[in-house]
């Protein structure tokens, strides 16, 4: 092969040589080569191996989407010789053999192919005994690329974008398209999968100067146009709803929004199926185009011409003025149509054979294409016998048909219509803001791709709220491009459908006689279209097979869906930093220098505990909660939700969200609070204080704050009562100063009456500590004398520093969430999510004091009504391990067992100091909830675990440690 | 990603909103049956169509209604809760 003379849109850069290595052999090319141009300028024809019976192949399509040349090149693997280009010091090697290209040991594959029928995988491993054998044999021989784990972390940027109109292809009718829109008005954005624009408008020229001067003056335009982006590079990986297409490059992602997206994908050349048509030298026409106008490099020497349209007539005038020699160009349709092509290849001496096909390829020494043999064909496609005659050639060109790159029209949800004259899908009804043109839209002719690209430039600016005038039609295709049976059968098969899966024509017949005679079910049990290219130059063929075997048209059979992405994307390209907002109180820097262990509690980092150097995480917590019990210390509540309802009508609104009573409640006073949804289910708890009249102050769980605060605002909505509803969870710090000695220290800070008149348990007062005004409220969580104290966020620090002080002498010290856990366990206080569950209603849980069913209304009332009739189904109880428990502890989620059946689950289970034993919370079926009923708990490997029911709270049951005892 | 339009902040992606439910009237909660009642708290109509739906804007807790096609998979309007003119 030789370099051609340069040629107008050529993509190389003469004057850069790149050295590269290919198999060990060392390789020249010029900047601009893809891999595979700069192998066959280079006379390297063989360039792969294919997936299952190793076969030697060469470049099919050069059109990215071409899996006979990937290649490894060091840690990037699967790379598409047939596009990327070649870099200065790549050292390559072909996926997919065993000791190399040349002397792959797994050729011989190739002999056994009768052996491996259509459906192997599922005949071979539904055997149990035999599967290990062969799931060992098919890990070694099949897969593509061998993965580096060394391979470097790579993030990447995402990029977020935003146009009026996106232009999918930046060939002649998605260049047209552009113009006219920015012509209109709008910004325009136009991406293209290949290094440069122009598309078939620089390769389908059949050596026509004017065809190409054509799409040379609207990509200079499109530049010109400030009004347009041109993404070279760049590929649409997807269609998403509302018009959101992912823009994939070498280096990133760009998350494209755009009012309209016009496809102007073109269609994939589909290769004509006949006996060894896989032989390298055997390529797609516009392969061969592309080979010529993009890297200068003449395809072949003698070339035949498998045609069915013009397109092929224009390959052969393109491979003469490139100096190749057209033995033949063998034209499968019956006639060859009267046309300027057509003579001027006459007029040339070139022989056209019409009703002609390709009966069989044949290889040189080297598995290499060195002749074909012709033969007649009729009208319904079957060979003619004895017509067959070889024809020497190193290059044949198959130029039969087109399939439509649809894939994103597919995932926008168009309805396609297969034409029978065009011989192919089209869109039939485009959803809103979608639009076609060019091929993908059945427009074949150059001059009706441009007028069908203005009509949709139009229609898609006018669609993004653009004024636009005129009325465009495009005339109607009068040739079809593509031969409705580009197949010709040989008894010898090897005549490939599927050149990922090296599916044959015989695989096709097989697997219809074995009963997968359905679009879905032929694709999962051949596998066509299942290999990297996803069927781009397979599906249609496939397609078109079934439909011959069932006697269905091709409408009738229908497509395969085409998922994202469009083409393989690196998955650096779409790893990401996770976006999960985290919350810290404003305390958070006092915890981290008091040595805390966070944990995640909902969207807060909390402190599970304080680390003390050289203690145990359990002596940590246990030795915090010593600390409540015997002295005093702090805990930051500032995560429960603060929420403040004003208005005449505040009460009201409590009474109707929450299952207790408001409206008779004292201004100074707290109450537990309880709240249902409509089936009576415990969704969220809290304390409500009134502070005057018409203020409340209350609040939620801190996992519930955010649902709690929006659905109160859409019932305050819906009710339209006169209150309003504030959330101060995050403007709110809130701490809870507890133990023997909070009084004392707390009185420091404040000239407040904390007298047990003036502040009794479970008031709430308004008052100032350390100079900073606070609601303070004496609660009871953790069973200790002690004060839930809130503030403006902005005093939080300020305020756990003055109280930490003031405790000094007492003996203060934080603690966190896990001692709290236990200290309110011990006193047999539920948490809501832990020691409940989605279906646990208030009367499971021994809160039937806390639900008024005589209001006129809450959530929930009417469910808990019928509930209230049933029997209950379980019952939360308080439990205890034996007295000297040794070995393994139950867990939370340990299964209750009772006479071999599940009898309930453990939902709390601590050490507790003060009971000298392990203590928990259970759900129980009701039979078994009398105190002192021993059960038995399941740990997880089995083994069982004695316990009994007991009485709660474990601790101070009579809550004396909240009263003033003189 | 889907986009949803809030009559406050406009045109938004999907993410920014949460989704609570159809609008539906529940039956008088006196006079109503058991049953009547179990079915209006459990059962959901799933069949496609144009439904009534609570939407809210997550970020500025903007509740409005969307009345949207779940057949066609679009938005039709969206509007305030009592705007439904």
């Amino acid at each position: 092969m030789k370099r051609l003379p340069a040629m107008p849109d050529e993509w190389l850069d003469r004057s850069r040589t790149v050295r590269f290595r290919f198999e060990g052999r060392s390789f020249e090319g010029l900047a601009g080569d893809s891999i595979a141009s700069a192998l066959w300028a280079a006379g390297q024809r063989s360039q792969g191996r294919s997936f299952k019976y190793h076969r030697v192949r060469g470049i099919l399509s050069a059109a990215n989407h071409d899996v006979n040349v990937m290649l490894q090149d060091g840690p990037k693997l699967n790379t598409r010789g047939d596009v990327v280009a070649v870099r200065e010091g790549m050292d390559l090697t072909a996926v997919n053999t065993f000791g190399g290209l040349a002397n792959d040991k797994a050729r011989h594959l190739n002999l056994l192919s009768r052996f491996l029928p259509v459906g192997f995988y599922y005949k071979a491993f539904h055997n149990k005994r035999l599967f290990p054998l062969w799931e060992k044999m098919f890990r070694r021989i099949t897969g593509l690329g061998v993965v580096d784990f060394s391979t470097p972390h790579i993030r990447t940027q995402k990029r977020y974008d935003f146009c009026d109109v996106l232009v999918i292809g930046a060939g002649p009718s998605g260049l047209a398209a552009a113009l006219s829109a920015a012509e209109a008005g709008a910004s325009v954005v136009v991406c293209d999968e290949n290094a440069r624009a122009g598309g078939s408008g620089l390769f389908q020229l059949g050596a026509d100067a004017a065809r190409r001067q054509h799409t040379a003056s609207l990509l200079q335009q499109v530049k010109a146009n400030p009004r347009i982006r041109l993404l070279e590079g760049t590929y649409a990986g997807a269609y998403y709803a509302d018009r959101w297409v992912p823009l994939i490059d070498e280096n990133r992602m760009t998350k494209m929004r755009a009012k309209s997206v016009i496809l102007a994908s073109g269609a994939y050349e589909q290769p004509a199926v006949f006996r060894n048509n896989d032989l390298p030298g055997i390529m797609n026409g516009s392969a061969m185009q592309r080979l010529i106008y993009r890297y200068a490099v003449k395809p072949c020497t003698t070339a035949v011409v498998l045609a069915a349209n013009a397109d092929g007539y224009r390959v052969a005038l393109d491979l003469l003025a490139a100096g190749a020699a057209v033995a033949a160009v063998l034209d499968m349709r019956a006639s060859v149509p009267a046309s300027p092509l057509a003579d001027a290849l006459r007029a040339k001496g070139v022989e056209i054979l019409a009703g002609h096909a390709v009966y069989e390829a044949h290889a040189d020494g080297k598995g290499e294409l060195a002749g074909v043999t012709a033969c007649r064909i009729d009208g319904a496609g079957r060979v003619v016998s004895g017509s067959q005659r070889r024809i020497s050639c190193d290059g044949v060109a198959m130029s039969t048909g087109w399939s439509p790159a649809a894939n994103l029209l597919y995932q926008a949800g168009t309805r396609m219509r297969f034409d029978d004259l065009l011989q192919q899908f089209v869109p039939e009804q485009l959803p809103e803001g979608v639009f076609a043109c060019g091929k993908v839209n059945g427009v074949f002719r150059l001059e009706s791709r441009i007028t069908d690209g203005q009509r949709a430039g139009l229609a898609a600016a006018a669609n993004a709220g653009f004024e636009v005038s005129g009325n465009i039609t495009v005339p109607a295709e009068t040739e079809s491009p593509s031969h409705a049976w580009p197949v010709v059968a040989h008894p010898d098969g090897k005549n490939f459908v599927d050149f990922d899966e090296d599916l044959q024509v015989k695989d096709f017949e097989n697997a219809v006689q074995e009963g997968y005679d359905n679009i879905e079910l032929l694709k999962r049990f051949s596998t066509v279209g299942m290999g990297p290219s996803q069927g781009k130059h397979s599906n249609m063929t496939a397609l078109r097979i079934l439909a011959r075997l069932t006697g269905k048209s091709p409408q009738q059979v229908g497509t395969t869906t085409a998922r994202p992405f469009f083409h393989p994307v690196p998955l650096s390209h779409l790893a990401g930093r996770g976006f999960s907002p985290q919350r810290h109180s404003p305390l958070h820097g006092r915890h981290a220098a008091a040595g805390a262990v966070f944990m995640q509690a909902g969207a807060w980092e909390r402190p599970e505990y304080y680390a003390v150097t050289g203690k145990s995480r359990i002596d940590c917590i246990r030795e915090e909660a010593r600390r409540v019990r015997t002295a005093v210390a702090l805990i930051d509540v500032g995560t429960l939700g603060k929420l403040e309802i004003r208005g005449p009508q505040a009460a009201e609104f409590l009474n109707r969200v929450y299952t207790g009573r408001y409206d008779n409640m004292k201004v100074g006073a707290t109450r537990y609070a309880v709240m249902c949804d409509e089936s009576g289910v415990l969704s969220d708890e809290g304390v409500v204080a009134r502070i005057a009249d018409d203020v409340f102050y209350f609040t939620t769980t801190s996992s519930g704050a955010a649902t709690v605060y929006r659905e109160l605002s859409r019932l305050n909505i819906e009710w339209k009562l006169d209150c309003g509803l504030i959330n101060l969870t995050g403007s709110y710090s809130a701490m809870n100063l507890a133990g023997p000695a909070s009084r004392k220290v707390l009185a420091q800070l404040t000239d407040m009456d904390l007298s047990s008149a003036a502040f009794p348990y479970l008031a709430v007062r308004t008052g100032t500590v350390a100079g900073i005004p606070a609601r303070m409220m004496r609660v009871g969580f953790v069973g200790e004398w002690g004060y839930e104290i809130h503030i403006p966020a902005e005093y939080g620090a300020t305020l756990w520093d003055a109280l930490m002080k003031a405790g000094e002498s007492s003996g203060i010290g934080p603690f966190g969430v896990e001692a709290q856990r236990l200290l309110r366990l011990e006193k047999g206080h539920l948490i809501v999510s832990q020691d409940t569950d989605g279906l646990t209603n208030p009367f499971e849980v021994g809160m039937d004091w806390a639900v008024k069913l005589d209001k006129p209304f809450f959530t929930g009332k009417r469910s808990l009504q019928i509930v209230r009739k049933m029997p209950l189904k379980r019952k939360l109880v308080g439990f205890r391990l034996g007295e000297n428990h040794s070995g393994e502890v139950p867990k939370e989620c340990h299964l209750i067992i009772q006479d071999g059946d599940i009898a309930g689950r453990v939902t709390s289970i601590s050490w507790s100091p003060h009971v000298g034993r392990f203590i928990g919370l259970a759900f129980v079926l009701p039979s078994m909830s009398e105190s002192g009923t021993p059960f038995q708990i399941r740990l997880t490997d089995g083994s069982m675990v004695n316990a009994e029911v007991c009485d709660t709270p474990f601790f101070d049951p009579k809550d004396e440690r909240q009263k003033e005892i003189e | 990603m889907k986009l949803m339009t809030c009559p406050i902040n406009g045109t938004r992606p999907i993410s920014e909103f949460a989704y609570w439910g159809e609008i539906r009237p529940a039956p008088d909660a006196d006079t109503c049956s058991d049953d009547q009642w179990a079915e209006y708290v459990f059962h959901r109509n799933g069949a496609p169509g144009v439904k009534k739906e609570w939407w809210c804007h997550t970020p500025s807790n903007t509740w409005f209604i969307a009345e949207r096609d779940t057949e066609k998979d679009k938005v039709l309007r969206t509007y305030l809760h009592g705007d439904d003119k």
